[in-house]
Formats: structure tokens, C-alpha cells, sequence
């Protein structure tokens, strides 16, 4: 128990404090370390206290100031228990309370001094922002409070009660603590749980482009379209990895410059198998024609170009033109009105399914001037969606047609080429949509701020 | 079918078609585009416009509409344009019924 040694007896406020360090030194550290550690850090912030200036200013409380500092100092640095919280409420309260009066804020860091973390040793504590607002309001009623508080002998008397009341608040201060750390980790876990929440919105969206149609009424109809959908992309996949391999076999047969019967029968395997990609596509169509043409199954750059649900005749035969050379006139005129009748053809294409357009739209916005009757604007409505479904089927048709047309033109060209010169057009289209390919890869993992 | 036969040789190129058909309006846009002014009959104007589809599915033509004559001759559907058109036998057609000059 610490009592009260007079050392100074000319300062009445600071030299108590000076007291009571010089007391406490004869008894046990370990209860007061981390007072002790507190206190060093109000000497430091003393200045700032405008009632500890006006101590200052009433006594010689800057060398008692130095004096409480380097005591303090002295102490901490033989400190090597740890105390209990129990232990640590029991300060002077005599100290406490000076203390308390003439503490400033800190600018920033508070740490609970009443804390069971007793395990700091180091002499810049800090104070937790309860206790902060707890001293500021003891700090409001400061000036009076200080000079009560100074009374040395009034103090001993309430340590009891004090104690009670230390012991109370340190133990506040302990669940405050405890309770904040558990709603730091709250909040950590609710962050975590929005980032996984977006990533898994980002696949469901991606998901559903790919016609998986996730219901929570369970739609047949929807689920199967879906599963068309990716069966389609299951079996495109497959395509492109045979093809692959078609590709490099034509191609080390070109490299190695075997005869004209040989070659005919590689490119021949190549021109049929992609006779394979367009069954798939007409039956992928009856299932889901728009995810055929919405171009979900290729890649982002392919994707850019396509047209009706694959790519440009026109476009590919420009440029075939510059690199099957050397071409008789011949073939030179017949590449040129082959690319001539493909466009002729895509612009027809184009412009049916423009007419499309226009009739769908023109037929949904058709609402008739508001009749009386209800039921007659029900069976308007259910006529007009009648005559809209009828017109979407016909989308099916012109996907066909353009599938029909790449097919013609395919064909229409091997018959103009040589053999050799056959070869080197499949290997080029190839090189060609790989390069796209390749370029969806970069592009889509290309680095992003 | 009578009907049909009758009309379809009235004029070098004809089509059948449908007001309400895109695909039709795609065929008529090529065989515009290749000079030619072709003779169209809207089967869903025609009185006798259900029996002229009837004998037009008979000949072969599916979907029915559009179906394409030229010089009297039946060529086909869409589909089949499309196929004679790539391989320049359509334009050979139509000069040779005298439907276009080149």
C-alpha cells in the first residue's frame, strides 16, 4: 500500500505526484508498471494540458515535472512482471485522479491502460478513446477538480471506494476492448463475404450468357435450351481441338511436299470435317438459335466479326487473294466474282434480317388505341405475340442460309484452286482464326487499373 | 397448281412468296441486285393462295415460300438460290431465259 512521503513539501499539487512516485518505490512494481508507463507519456503531454499550465504557472512544477519523468523512467526499466487487471486497478488513487485532471488528449493513439494486456512494457503507452472521452469530461471540470484532487489528505481516505470503482472501469474498459475486436472481425468476415458474393454474381452471369438458364421455378423448357446451349459449346470445343490436329497434319504434309493424290485426300478429310461444325450448328440452332447467334461460343475478337452466326465469306476470300499467289487469270477472275456473288449474297442476307427486325418491332409496338373492352385487348395482345413468335421462328431460316452460303462458297473455291493451293487456303483460314483467337486470350487477360 | 404452272410462265423469272416472309424479301433483294425484275405473287393475296402453297410443297419447295421459276422451270428455295447463285449457275439461268442481258 503506498503512503504518502512529503518529499517536496513547497509544491502542493505536483510535488504530491512527486510523492507518491518516490513512495511507490519501496513497494511492489508490479502493480503500478503499467501506471507507471501511462504516466510517462501524460509528463510528456503535461505541457499540452491547459491545466497543468495553470498549475504550472501557481508552483515550481517543471522541475518536479523532470523530477516525475525520470523517476518514472527508472522504474519502468526494471519492470519485468506482469500484473493483473485487478492488480493494475489498484493505482494510487491518489495518482489516478491527478492524473486524471491533468492529462491532455493525445493527438492520436489510445491503447486501454486498463487493459489484462499487461505485457507492454514500453513507456509510450496510450490510452483508449473510452478512458479519452472519460478524461475529457474529467478534464471539463478540471481546474476545480485539480485543485480538490491535490488534497493529499482527503485522498487516502476514498481509496476504498475508489478501488471498487477503479477495479469497475478497468473491467469496462476490458469487455469495450473485447467487444470492438469482435466487431472488427465481423466486419472482416462481411467484406470477405461481399467480394466472394461478386465474384460468384460474375460466374452466374457468365453462366447464364452460356445458356445455362438457372430458375427457381425449375423452367423445362428453359433448362433445355440452356443445356443446348452447352452441349453446343461442349461439342465446338471438341471440333476445334480435331481440327487442330487435321490442321497440323495438312500442314507437315504440305511441309514435306508429298504428291498430289496424297494431299487431295488430307484436304479432303479437312473440307468434311467442317461439314461436321455445321450439322452441329443447325441442330444447336433448333434447340437455341439465339445462342448460336449471339456468337457466345466463340471468342471475344471472332465475336467482333461475325456475321449471322459465323463469319464473312467475303472477308475470308480477301484474304485468301493475297496469299494463294501465284494465280492464273483464271483463277484470279474466278476468286474475284466468287468474292463478288458472296457479298451479293451476305448483302441479301442482311437485308431480310433487317426486314425482320423491322416487322418484330413494328408488330410489338403496334397497340391498338385503348378499346373498352378488355378481352379485346387481351386477344390483341395474345394475337400480336402470336404473329412476333412467328416471325422469331423464322430466324432459324436465315441462320441456315448464311451456314449455307459459307458452306457454297467453301466449296465453290476448292473447285477453282489446285490441290496444293487448296491446302495452303485451309492453312491460312486457320492461321487466321487462331490468330483471333489468340488475340481474345490477350486481350481479355491483359492488364487492367 | 394450275395456277401456279400458268403464272410461273408468264414471265421469264417469278417467285412466290408471302407479305409476311423475310426470307422472300431476301430473294426478291438478290435477284434485284443481279438486274433482274422478277414477276411476284403474294400467295396470302391470292384467292386460291392455300392451294397454290398445297401444289408449291407437292413440287418439292420447303419451306413453300419463296419459290423461285425461271423460264417456266421450278429452281427452288431459298436454299437452292442461294447454292446456284454461289456457283454462277444462277445468272446463267436468268440470261439464258432472257431475265437479265449480263
Amino acid at each position: 500500500m503506498p503512503s504518502f512521503v512529503p518529499a517536496n513539501p513547497a509544491s502542493n499539487s505536483i510535488g504530491s505526484e512527486g510523492n507518491i512516485v518516490q513512495s511507490t518505490q519501496n513497494t511492489d512494481f508490479g502493480s503500478f508498471e503499467h501506471s507507471f508507463g501511462f504516466r510517462i507519456e501524460d509528463a510528456i503531454n503535461l505541457s499540452r494540458n491547459p491545466v497543468f499550465n495553470q498549475i504550472k504557472s501557481n508552483s515550481r512544477a517543471l522541475g518536479t515535472d523532470i523530477q516525475v519523468r525520470a523517476l518514472n523512467k527508472s522504474v519502468v526499466a526494471s519492470e519485468t512482471d506482469q500484473s493483473s487487471t485487478a492488480s493494475a486497478s489498484q493505482r494510487i488513487p491518489l495518482q489516478k485522479e491527478s492524473q486524471r485532471n491533468l492529462v491532455s488528449i493525445p493527438g492520436g493513439h489510445s491503447e486501454n491502460w486498463g487493459d489484462s494486456n499487461m505485457a507492454d512494457t514500453s513507456p509510450r503507452t496510450e490510452t483508449s478513446t473510452d478512458d479519452t472521452d472519460d478524461r475529457n469530461q474529467r478534464l471539463e471540470a478540471g481546474p476545480s477538480a485539480a485543485l480538490v484532487a491535490s488534497d493529499s489528505s482527503g485522498r487516502s481516505k476514498e481509496k476504498p471506494a475508489d478501488q471498487k470503482t477503479l477495479r469497475r472501469l478497468a473491467q469496462n474498459r476490458e469487455a469495450a476492448r473485447k467487444s470492438r475486436l469482435r466487431k472488427k472481425a465481423y466486419v472482416q468476415q462481411l467484406e470477405s463475404s461481399r467480394l466472394k458474393l461478386t465474384q460468384l454474381e460474375q460466374e452466374l452471369q457468365r453462366a447464364r450468357q452460356q445458356g445455362i438458364f438457372i430458375s427457381s421455378s425449375g423452367d423445362q423448357s428453359h433448362s433445355n435450351s440452356g443445356n443446348g446451349a452447352m452441349a453446343f459449346d461442349v461439342e465446338y470445343a471438341r471440333w476445334l481441338e480435331e481440327q487442330n490436329r487435321h490442321i497440323n497434319e495438312l500442314r507437315s504434309a504440305v511441309n514435306s511436299h508429298v504428291g498430289d493424290t496424297e494431299l487431295r485426300i488430307i484436304v479432303d478429310n479437312v473440307t468434311t470435317h467442317y461439314d461436321d461444325i455445321y450439322r452441329l450448328k443447325d441442330t444447336a440452332a433448333k434447340a437455341d438459335v439465339f445462342h448460336i447467334l449471339s456468337g457466345m461460343w466463340k471468342t471475344p475478337a471472332e465475336r467482333c466479326f461475325m456475321w449471322i452466326g459465323g463469319f464473312r465469306s467475303s472477308e475470308l476470300l480477301k484474304l485468301l487473294l493475297n496469299q494463294l499467289e501465284p494465280l492464273t487469270d483464271q483463277q484470279l477472275m474466278g476468286l474475284y466474282n466468287l468474292q463478288h456473288t458472296s457479298q451479293q449474297a451476305e448483302d441479301a442476307l442482311s437485308q431480310g434480317m433487317e426486314a425482320l427486325q423491322q416487322s418484330l418491332a413494328e408488330t410489338l409496338a403496334n397497340s391498338p388505341p385503348g378499346s373498352t373492352e378488355s378481352s379485346g385487348n387481351v386477344a390483341n395482345y395474345m394475337g400480336q405475340m402470336a404473329m412476333a413468335m412467328g416471325k422469331l421462328g423464322t430466324l432459324e431460316g436465315f441462320l441456315r442460309q448464311a451456314d449455307n452460303l459459307r458452306q457454297q462458297t467453301l466449296i465453290q473455291m476448292h473447285r477453282i484452286l489446285t490441290t496444293r493451293q487448296s491446302a495452303r487456303a485451309l492453312l491460312a483460314i486457320h492461321d487466321y482464326f487462331s490468330r483471333l483467337r489468340a488475340l481474345s486470350s490477350l486481350w481479355l487477360a491483359r492488364p487492367r487499373e | 397448281m394450275d395456277r401456279v404452272k400458268d403464272l410461273a410462265s408468264k414471265k421469264a423469272a417469278v417467285i412466290f412468296t408471302k407479305s409476311s416472309c423475310c426470307m422472300c424479301h431476301s430473294i426478291k433483294s438478290l435477284f434485284y441486285e443481279l438486274g433482274a425484275s422478277p414477276a411476284i405473287h403474294e400467295l396470302d393475296r391470292e384467292a386460291s393462295g392455300r392451294e397454290m402453297e398445297w401444289a408449291l410443297r407437292g413440287l418439292g419447295c420447303n419451306p413453300s415460300v419463296p419459290a423461285v421459276f425461271i423460264g417456266g422451270r421450278f429452281i427452288g428455295s431459298a436454299k437452292d438460290v442461294i447454292s446456284y447463285h454461289v456457283d454462277g449457275s444462277l445468272k446463267q439461268m436468268l440470261i439464258d431465259a432472257k431475265a437479265i442481258w449480263f
